[in-house]
């Protein structure tokens, strides 16, 4: 007997429906079921958008009959909030956007859209994608599918659940300091954040400009890869996006690991980091071992400083990203102002949540005058140090390995209170972002039930690269494939 | 105590590209409010800025324009402040590294001196919009047409002395960057228009004054006028024992004042850093030899050449090079005429200009073309008229639109060289005026213009004058 529909990989599910094997309005209706009834437990959506997804589905299937599809064509997936939506609600996990329409769609969302995905919904997030545990949504936080008590990582932890239930196959994310790879670790699935520019940030809500970039949250390497083949690419609206042709991710996952130099961040191997964690990690090193590639100690002298220096620049891109939510053409707008700086204090007090003003505050105070040298200067220069720091480790091997999270998935309010323990989950994830570097987290093994993550770094636009590290990998192990067993 | 005036200009031009600067909105002006703002515009969630290429190019040909460096990097930054009319809560600017450094003009002062005025830099950004208070009782309307409009930023060294200099300079900028064709130059529509910095210090001191800032002068004489109320209020101020206070100040027009909008403890801070969202603009040699290439003739060129080519006065040379327009009106007259260029340079620096000032036309609304205004000056020098009674068929080819060889022939002006009939007509003054010509006769020299008076009525004007001149001397002299 088959695997139900919703344990199947894309390439599967692509694959019957090629066949005809089912349609995707059945795969749709199958998976809309799931969601609708994940969210009591899971709360992993902010929309679900059940009508749109079955007349999308509906015409997916009949370009399958009329052998007009793509690859992608009837493959449902779900898109994290932050990424805006033509005619559907576009939150961001915010109070400020509760309500908001987005007239147009992101970049990301007309090429798949383009390539004939099927939209199920959007996924719940921390709130401007400011977060580590999808507690700072406006939405309330979103359970881990392991463990309900647990959080799922942040910001796309609805992404991340989603993909971990299996409510949907795949699912859009973003990544500014480790919101894709940190989630991914923790929920039990594959998460890539791609080179920065590789995709498209054309509708994306800004949280940090400089560090934000759009991946993706699915199952298996081979799933990630087919679905950043049709995300990535030049776009002519976004100066940041590069100009390079994007490879077939898909057909360069059977290079395999053979003569890989993987090295192994010393940095990362510190204290902080789980005992018991570690012990996955170097089981994990010892199968790529076992599959040709050889191990080397690297260093990264500065990555040590990756969490102070991202404190201080994400934030400041942040206070001037999120000036726009004003209330005066969008978003929330109180009731009755005053005046214009009443206007301006209550729809902003109202509308944002602690953890974004709280980012909003500190950024507009490291660009003030006579801050700036000390804080946004320095950290500028910091971060060249640390991007230097990956150049020179990139000439000696070809990626790097290390954790992605020092703790498997911690109870829900338990670093609630303490900005800093939360902030130091990215420990590890950051310093990619900052590089502009790709990334990927990979399921490696379970610690009391909870997943554990290993996360791969390449060189600038060596996605495929790291498509094809991870692939080998999850075909000598089944950590990938493990479905919690209410979700099954 | 001797006080020095101390100036210098901040000058915003908009820069006449189709689109704006970081959207593909149309730019132009007077369009209905807030149909020309797109989700860029308008700051939407998720959107993102793209340079326009066309607004580079022309920044770039105004720095190369004054001889200024041009950075081969430079960068955008975010000025960040609160306000309706600005979307984004930030323009985008350029801070640190602008796009033009420095450079420098001349302006010609009243006693004919050069003087040269150095730019500091110039850099690209963006416009806001506009917000709107008036018959709207408890709320304010906004129109974000011209949020994003692409402005280059033009700032001056404080090298001016005077009201009268810094209107010299500005005129002289307002010349360039419409030679350029960069700008539209129209100061009502706010196309161009500047702040001025201005302070004074005593004569022979080598520190400035503190200098309060005019804001958003958008006309001459507002600027002239504006200065000169500021320098006399800082003078008053510091001769009454007070001091000047940095701030930013607005002129008032109806009241001829200036008065103060916020001080420098006000003052924003605009927390300015590179903009994420945009590369840095990085210009190679290719690109700025393109731009050099395509330069048009500039004004100064342009002078020189008339002076030494037409052999014009400096004056009339500035006069008619101060608009590529009128530089190109008066080169055609000339062509046409096939040399004259000195009497064209008359007649196209006074009646025409008189005319149209009258008439308050720019010269491509001449009611009289180039080539018509050629056949009148032609006629001149052919002797067919004469330079007075030009004047009148200037003032009929203007009003009917006609040329002038027609209304000369209609009227009948054409000018009487036969020196039979003109000496019928000195005959019949002299016959009438028997009294008058023995006077002078007598010794009376001055009664001379009386009788060209006469003979020149007696012939409606048509006598050809030098003529007329001859003629009479040797009848008036007696047989």
């Amino acid at each position: 007997m088959s695997a139900p529909l919703h344990a199947r990989g894309l390439a599967a599910l692509a694959a019957g429906l090629a066949k005809r094997e089912f349609s995707s309005v059945e795969l749709t209706r199958h998976l809309l079921g799931r969601l609708e009834a994940a969210q009591p437990q899971l709360n992993a959506m902010v929309s679900i958008t059940g009508e749109a997804a079955l007349a999308a589905a509906a015409r997916a299937d009949g370009a399958l009959a009329s052998g007009k599809a793509g690859p992608l064509t009837g493959l449902p997936i779900v898109h994290k909030d932050i990424f805006c939506t033509e005619g559907v609600r576009t939150t961001c996990g915010s109070r400020m956007l509760d309500s908001f329409v987005s007239p147009y769609d992101a970049t990301v969302v007309a090429n798949l859209k383009a390539a004939g995905t099927v939209m199920l919904g959007k996924a719940n997030m921390d709130e401007f994608a400011m977060g580590s545990s999808n507690e700072t949504s406006w939405f309330g936080p979103v359970k881990n599918p392991w463990n309900p008590a647990m959080v799922p990582g942040g910001s796309s932890g609805g992404s991340a659940a989603v993909v971990g239930a299996r409510l949907a196959p795949a699912a859009t994310a973003t990544d500014t300091g480790g919101s894709i790879r940190q989630p991914a670790a923790l929920t039990g699935v594959t998460g890539l954040k791609p080179t920065y520019g590789r995709v498209s940030r054309y509708g994306m809500i800004a949280f940090a400009s400089s560090l934000d970039q759009a991946g993706v949250i699915a199952p298996s390497a081979e799933d990630c890869a087919m679905l950043l083949g049709a995300m990535a690419g030049f776009d002519p609206r976004d100066s940041t996006s590069v100009d390079a042709p994007v490879p077939d991710y898909t057909a360069a996952l059977a290079t395999g690991v053979k003569g890989l130099r993987i090295g192994i961040v010393k940095e990362f191997f510190d204290k902080g980091l789980d005992a018991q964690n570690g012990e996955r990690l170097r089981a994990a090193f010892a199968e790529f071992e076992k599959l040709g590639a050889t191990l080397v100690d690297v260093s990264l002298p500065n990555v040590g400083l990756s969490v102070p220096t991202y404190y201080v620049v994400a934030p400041a891109e942040c206070s001037s990203n999120l000036a726009r939510f004003d209330g005066v053409r969008f978003g929330h707008r109180c009731e009755d102002p005053k005046d214009l700086l009443d206007l301006y204090k209550r729809s902003r007090g109202e509308g944002f949540g602690a953890e974004v003003k709280r980012r909003i505050m500190t950024g507009t105070y490291v660009l003030s005058a006579g801050y700036y040298d000390a804080y946004y200067l320095k950290a500028q220069r910091v971060r060249q140090l640390i991007s230097a720091d990956f150049s020179r480790a990139f000439e000696r091997v070809d990626v790097l390995m290390g954790p992605t999270s020092p703790t498997p998935a911690f109870e829900l309010g338990a670093k609630t209170a303490d900005p800093v323990t939360m902030y130091l989950n990215d420990i590890y994830t950051i310093g990619a972002n900052l590089a502009g570097v790709p990334a990927l987290s990979v399921p490696c093994g379970f610690v009391d039930d909870l997943p554990v993550g290993l996360q791969l770094i390449g060189p600038h636009f060596s996605e495929g690269k790291l498509l094809a590290a991870a692939h080998a990998f999850q075909q000598a192990t089944d950590w990938h494939t493990r479905i919690p067993k209410v979700w099954q | 105590m001797n006080w020095e005036t101390v100036i210098g200009l901040e000058i915003h031009a908009q820069l006449s590209t189709k689109s704006k600067i970081f959207s593909g909105s149309a730019t132009a002006y007077g369009a209905a409010p807030n149909a020309q703002a797109n989700l860029v515009d308008l700051g939407y969630p998720g959107v993102l800025p793209v340079l326009n290429g066309e607004a580079v190019r022309m920044a770039v040909s105004f720095g190369l324009a004054v001889q200024a460096e041009i950075a081969p990097r430079s960068v955008f930054a975010r000025k960040n402040y609160f306000y309706p009319d600005l979307p984004k809560g930030y323009q985008i600017s350029q801070y640190e590294l602008p796009v033009v450094g420095k450079g420098a003009l001349d302006i010609v002062l009243e006693d004919g001196t050069r003087k040269r005025i150095g730019i500091t830099r110039a850099h690209l950004e963006e416009d806001a919009g506009k917000s709107m208070h008036e018959g709207l009782a408890g709320a304010s309307a906004i129109d974000l047409n011209r949020a994003g409009t692409p402005l280059v930023e033009i700032v001056s060294e404080p090298d001016m002395r005077s009201a009268k200099e810094a209107v010299a300079y500005m005129k002289k900028v307002h010349t360039l960057v419409r030679y350029l064709g960069i700008c539209d130059g129209n100061m009502q529509e706010g196309s161009f228009r500047c702040d001025a910095n201005v302070s004074v210090r005593p004569q022979g001191s080598d520190r400035f004054g503190t200098r309060a800032e005019i804001k958003n002068l958008n006309s001459f004489r507002f600027v002239e006028k504006a200065i000169n109320y500021e320098v006399a209020r800082q003078i008053e101020l510091l001769e009454g024992g007070g001091k000047v206070v940095q701030e930013t100040r607005l002129y008032d027009p109806d009241k001829g004042e200036t008065r103060s909008m916020r001080s420098k403890e006000e003052a924003n801070d605009y927390r300015y850093f590179p903009d994420p969202d945009l590369l840095p603009l990085e210009i190679d040699a290719a690109f700025l030899a393109a731009v050099r290439a395509a330069l048009p003739e500039l004004p100064d060129a342009k002078a020189a050449r008339f002076v030494a080519h037409y052999g014009l006065s400096e004056y009339d040379a500035g006069v008619l090079t101060a608009s590529r327009e009128l530089a190109a009106y008066y080169e055609e007259v000339v062509q046409r005429l096939g040399g004259e260029p000195k009497l064209a340079a008359n007649w196209v620096t006074g009646d025409l200009a008189a005319f149209l000032n009258r008439d308050s036309l720019e010269i491509g609304d001449s009611r009289v073309g180039a080539a018509q205004l050629a056949g009148l000056v032609g006629r001149i020098a052919d002797q067919t008229i004469s330079g007075k009674i030009a004047k009148d068929v200037f003032e009929a080819m203007w009003a009917s639109g006609h040329d002038a060889d027609a209304i000369i022939e209609g009227k009948g002006l054409r000018q009487i060289t036969d020196s039979g009939a003109i000496e019928r007509a000195i005959d019949e003054v002299m016959a009438r005026n028997p009294g008058q010509l023995a006077e002078y006769r007598a010794g009376k020299d001055k009664l001379f213009g009386f009788f060209v008076g006469q003979a020149m009525k007696a012939t409606q004007g048509k006598a050809n004058p030098a003529q007329l001149n001859d003629l009479l001397k040797r009848k008036l002299a007696g047989p």
